[in-house]
């Protein structure tokens, strides 16, 4: 006998009648509008780090529109088809990652890109959404919370795909797909014992990392420790982000009139910081606002997740919104000088392409989640 | 089994419904400890910030590289850097710009064109990039600047290389020349690299190597005041220098070929058929390039692009010219090759050509007709009967394809930027660019390099080059080797070719003999030489069409309807070390003008007499 969906969750009530727009396009509408608005922003911020040059924003302008398409259209696909796809999807970018280290481009001295010819592919964003989905899969198949196997398991394959980016090496890029990996053991449920063993186990492994990294990964985590130490070097990107925040004070200094920002003071200010150039020409009420926007968006996920219907859907929608507060709070604490420097941009509002894309697809699959309901018939 | 079940997810619910408030409320501790974080950047330490950024003193500069030097086959330096100081304003610093110049001119002679190029490169500038105000200022201007600077914030001076070309009306074609980096080029250019650079290969060799000539930038850590003046460097990465280029020009020769096109419009391209190496790449008249490197004034400039002359037109690589005769031994290799001719076979020859069945009739430029003449002979007088009728049995696809494999109708590949590829037509380009089909007619017109023929100097330099060879097909080069300064040996730059094969070989030199007897007792037999054996071919093309009954008559016709004199030739006959394509505008007959000009070039080289003389200041006056 079936049993239906209706039985389970109080919210499901909502969903006996007929399914609203919103439902039928797959999109949910407080996300979808949280995200322009964030984006919007964006571009505006854009436009002032590159300094008014209205190419960089049209380029931005571009990728969003394509990010936005492509989450729509993952939105379409129901969780169910994504859940048969998980493995097929993780063994391929694991066999990519493979690939990258034996014959990947070389760009700005890491192995990242697969060429493919006509394009140019970085197969460890990929991994940031085969991971979650592999780990959602394994899990779901039997009872929460899981049990110890099922935890080693889901390390292990965590792992490889981890170890494999680290190499390339990408500090950034292997943080944020261990962190996929880590939330959907925790929103699955792993008991606290677990939690404390696995913070051990991490702990243990720590000083063997730090034999592991390359030198230029270690001296960002000892300018991390002590950025006064290098003023010269590794140090002068937190030094000059701190003076271009503190200086903007309550109101900062007003759009295009960062001083700090323009006078080229600060360094990568289009890219990994650029919430520098927020802090400065908007102040401590710009940022307030903007860190609102982002802390609306990973709660509206959260109540997705635990809204959803199956746990597939609550597994991958918890992890993938908490993959984007990684990404925000790494950024944003790396900028002010709280955690060290690993190159994560600012979700959404840094230039480039990679990464927006494929956390809109996240999003996608979020709204997916939330969308796609087996309705009741009474 | 079913209640239990059910018990079962409910419970499962209820944790990740636990687990994900848990996780809500990390991130919203997580994202407040930023907060607070900034709370105390933004609010608690704001001053003490904003007492850092007024005097925020470690800056990190681009070090522009050094610009590579040119120079040509015997060591002669072609383009140089030069030091110079000049005065600079960045406007986004500046309050009241026209208060800060009228001051700035108090101090320092700001002369109207200093403004008017100021103005004018406002326009074009980089946001944050200072633009020059003024240049060149003398020891004395720096001097009294460095006293009052300081009342003169956003101005500043900087010491840069400037491109100059020593030879610069002998080299302006060639080389090209370097000017300011403007807003289009910005964005293909890869910005780190160019972060300290200001100037850019703008045409020419400058352009074509402007990978191999940049370098790449260097960066410097600066310690800065107030106003933004560095005073001292903490660190620095040097730049590594763009390399210093050979070249296979002999600007001797290049003088020679000048001076011997003299007042007339035309270009001449001389090429070692051994190597694709270039000689000389003259077009004539040139202009001065060092003009264009700090901006060229708009008087200047309009009367550049007003010169009924045209200066700034480029006629050895862009100039596209009907080839006329000079393709006449390229169609008869044609007609041996496909087997339509042999060098025994005779046409004969009325004055005129018509196709059967069509009363139109083709002239040969002998009204009376040359009589019967086998290949040799056609090409020793240029009877046009003889190459129409041999055009017209092989048919457009047959020639249009073997005078291809020569590089008529592609680029050559020269690196002097801007190259344009002349026109080979065919029965496909006539469809898709005319939307017409071909008519037989047109076939003859091609035979003699007439009609929508269209070749440049260069083209006919390459293709004479490669009969030199016996087929071998070399992309001209300019430059021979790049050398990184101070490094023992210039690496030298690939060569690259192909080869055209004939059936049989010895056509090869039956179309040299002939052209050989061209220069010994045909239409070129004013050059004939005692001390070496030229090949050549003489060639007319037409500047407008006669009626079918009108008469050329050049001495009633102004000079800009004239034909265009050509002239392509390659020696010594045995071992061709120079092949070269000259074209006079409106110069009347190929053999009486163009031809000349090639002999004084190819005495000049193969007698080793190419020493430059009386150039620089002195020049001109």
């Amino acid at each position: 006998m079936a049993i239906r969906s209706s039985n389970y969750f109080p919210d499901d009530a909502l969903d006996t009648g007929q399914p609203g727009l919103w439902q039928r396009i797959h999109l949910d509408a407080p996300l979808l509008v949280a995200l322009l608005a964030l984006c919007g922003f964006g571009l505006m911020v854009l436009f002032s780090a590159s300094d008014q040059d209205p190419a960089a924003v049209e380029r931005q302008l571009i990728r969003l529109g394509i990010a936005f398409a492509l989450m729509i259209a993952v939105a379409q696909i129901p969780p169910a088809r994504l859940r048969s796809w998980s493995p097929l999807l993780y063994g391929v970018g694991v066999a990519m990652l493979i690939a990258v280290l034996l014959f990947g481009d070389i760009g700005k001295g890491a192995q990242r890109w697969l060429d493919f010819g006509v394009v140019r592919f970085q197969p460890s964003e990929l991994l940031k959404l085969a991971v979650p989905m592999m780990l959602a899969w394994l899990l779901s198949a039997r009872a929460l919370p899981p049990r110890l196997l099922w935890v080693v398991l889901s390390a292990v394959l965590t792992l490889i795909p981890v170890v494999l980016i680290a190499k390339q090496p990408d500090l950034g890029t292997s943080l944020l797909v261990a962190s996929a990996g880590v939330t959907v053991l925790f929103i699955a449920g792993m008991g606290w014992g677990m939690i404390l063993a696995l913070a051990a186990v991490v702990a243990a492994v720590t000083p063997l990392v730090w034999i592991g990294l390359h030198d230029y990964q270690r001296d960002r985590v000892l300018t991390f420790l002590n950025p006064e130490s290098d003023p010269l070097g590794s140090g002068y990107h937190i030094i000059q982000s701190k003076i271009a925040i503190g200086s903007g004070g309550i109101d900062g200094k007003g759009w295009l009139n960062g001083t700090q920002s323009h006078l080229e003071f600060l360094p990568e200010r289009n890219t990994d910081f650029i919430f520098a150039v927020i802090g400065e020409e908007f102040g401590f009420t710009g940022i307030l606002a903007l860190l609102a926007l982002y802390l609306f968006i990973i709660l509206r996920g959260l109540v997705i997740a635990a809204g959803a219907q199956d746990r597939f859907g609550r597994l991958l929608a918890g992890a993938l919104t908490l993959v984007f507060f990684v990404y925000v709070f790494v950024n944003t604490g790396m900028v002010t000088g709280l955690l060290p420097v690993v190159g994560v941009p600012l979700p959404l509002i840094s230039y480039g392409g990679t990464s927006m894309v494929t956390l809109m697809a996240g999003f996608g699959i979020i709204m997916g989640v939330h969308t796609h309901r087996i309705r009741s018939r009474g | 089994m079913l209640e239990a079940n059910l018990e079962d997810r409910k419970r499962e619910g209820r944790l990740v419904s636990i687990r994900a408030l848990i996780a809500g409320l990390l991130a919203t501790a997580a994202l407040s400890l930023v907060v607070v974080r900034l709370m105390h950047l933004q609010v608690d330490q704001h001053d003490h910030f904003t007492v850092l950024s007024r005097d925020n003193r470690v800056k990190v500069q681009p070090l522009p590289p050094a610009r590579g030097l040119i120079y040509d086959a015997k060591g002669v330096l072609l383009a140089d850097n030069h030091p110079s100081f000049s005065l600079e304003i960045t406007i986004e610093k500046v309050g009241d710009l026209d208060a800060t110049i009228d001051k700035l001119s108090r101090l320092i002679g700001i002369a109207p064109q200093d403004r008017a190029r100021f103005e004018r490169q406002k326009r074009q500038r980089v946001r944050f990039q200072g633009v020059p105000i003024r240049l060149n200022l003398t020891p004395t201007e720096v001097a009294r600047f460095a006293v009052d600077g300081h009342r003169f914030p956003g101005v500043d001076i900087r010491a840069e290389l400037v491109r100059t070309y020593p030879l610069g009306e002998y080299t302006a074609h060639v080389l090209g020349y370097v000017g300011r980096i403007n807003e289009q080029e910005l964005d293909r250019i890869d910005k780190s690299n160019y972060a300290g650079s200001h100037f850019i290969g703008k045409g020419g060799l400058e352009k074509a190597h402007e990978a191999l000539l940049h370098g790449q930038v260097g960066y410097q850590q600066v310690e800065v005041n107030a106003r933004g003046r560095v005073i001292r460097t903490l660190e620095s990465q040097p730049p590594v220098s763009g390399k210093d280029l050979h070249l296979y020009l002999d600007i001797g020769l290049q003088q020679v070929a000048k001076e011997a096109l003299g007042e007339e419009r035309g270009a001449v391209v001389a090429i070692d058929p051994r190597n694709g190496g270039v000689l000389a790449l003259v077009s004539n008249p040139s202009f001065d390039p060092n003009l264009f490197v700090e901006g060229i004034s708009q008087t200047d400039y309009q009367a550049l692009l007003s010169s009924p002359d045209k200066p700034l037109y480029n006629r050895a690589v862009r100039g596209q010219y009907p080839p006329g005769s000079t393709i006449k031994q390229f169609v008869a290799l044609a007609g041996l090759a496909s087997g339509v001719t042999t060098s025994r076979r005779a046409t004969y020859c009325s004055g005129a050509f018509s196709l059967p069945g069509h009363s139109h009739r083709f002239r040969c430029w002998r009204r009376g007709g040359h009589g019967a003449l086998n290949l040799e002979q056609a090409l020793v007088q240029s009877c046009d009967v003889y190459f129409y009728d041999l055009a017209n049995r092989m048919g457009i696809d047959r020639l249009s394809g073997f005078l291809s494999d020569f590089g008529f109708g592609t680029l050559t590949g020269i690196d002097v930027a801007g190259e344009l590829g002349g026109l080979m037509p065919t029965r496909e380009w006539k469809q898709r660019v005319r939307k017409q089909a071909w008519y037989p007619g047109e076939t003859l017109i091609v035979g003699i390099g007439q009609g929508s023929f269209l070749a440049t100097p260069l083209q006919l330099a390459v293709a004479t080059a490669a009969v030199a060879n016996h087929g071998k097909v070399i992309r001209p080069q300019v430059a021979r080797a790049a050398q990184t300064p101070g490094a023992p040996a210039a690496e030298q730059l690939p060569m690259v070719s192909h080869t055209i094969e004939l059936g049989d070989k010895q056509q090869w030199d039956q179309i040299i003999e002939a052209m050989a007897k061209v220069v010994e007792s045909g239409t070129a037999r004013r050059i004939r030489s005692t001390e070496y054996r030229i090949a050549g071919k003489t060639g007319t093309s037409q500047v407008f069409s006669l009626g079918q009954n009108q008469r050329y008559n050049a001495a009633t016709l102004p000079k800009h309807l004239k034909d265009h004199a050509l002239f392509v030739a390659f020696a010594p006959v045995d071992d061709p070390r120079i092949a070269i394509a000259v074209i006079v505008e409106n110069g009347g007959g190929g053999g009486a003008t163009a031809a000349p000009v090639a002999r004084r070039i190819m005495d000049a080289y193969l007698g080793g007499a190419t020493v430059l003389t009386d150039v620089g200041g002195e020049r001109g006056d």
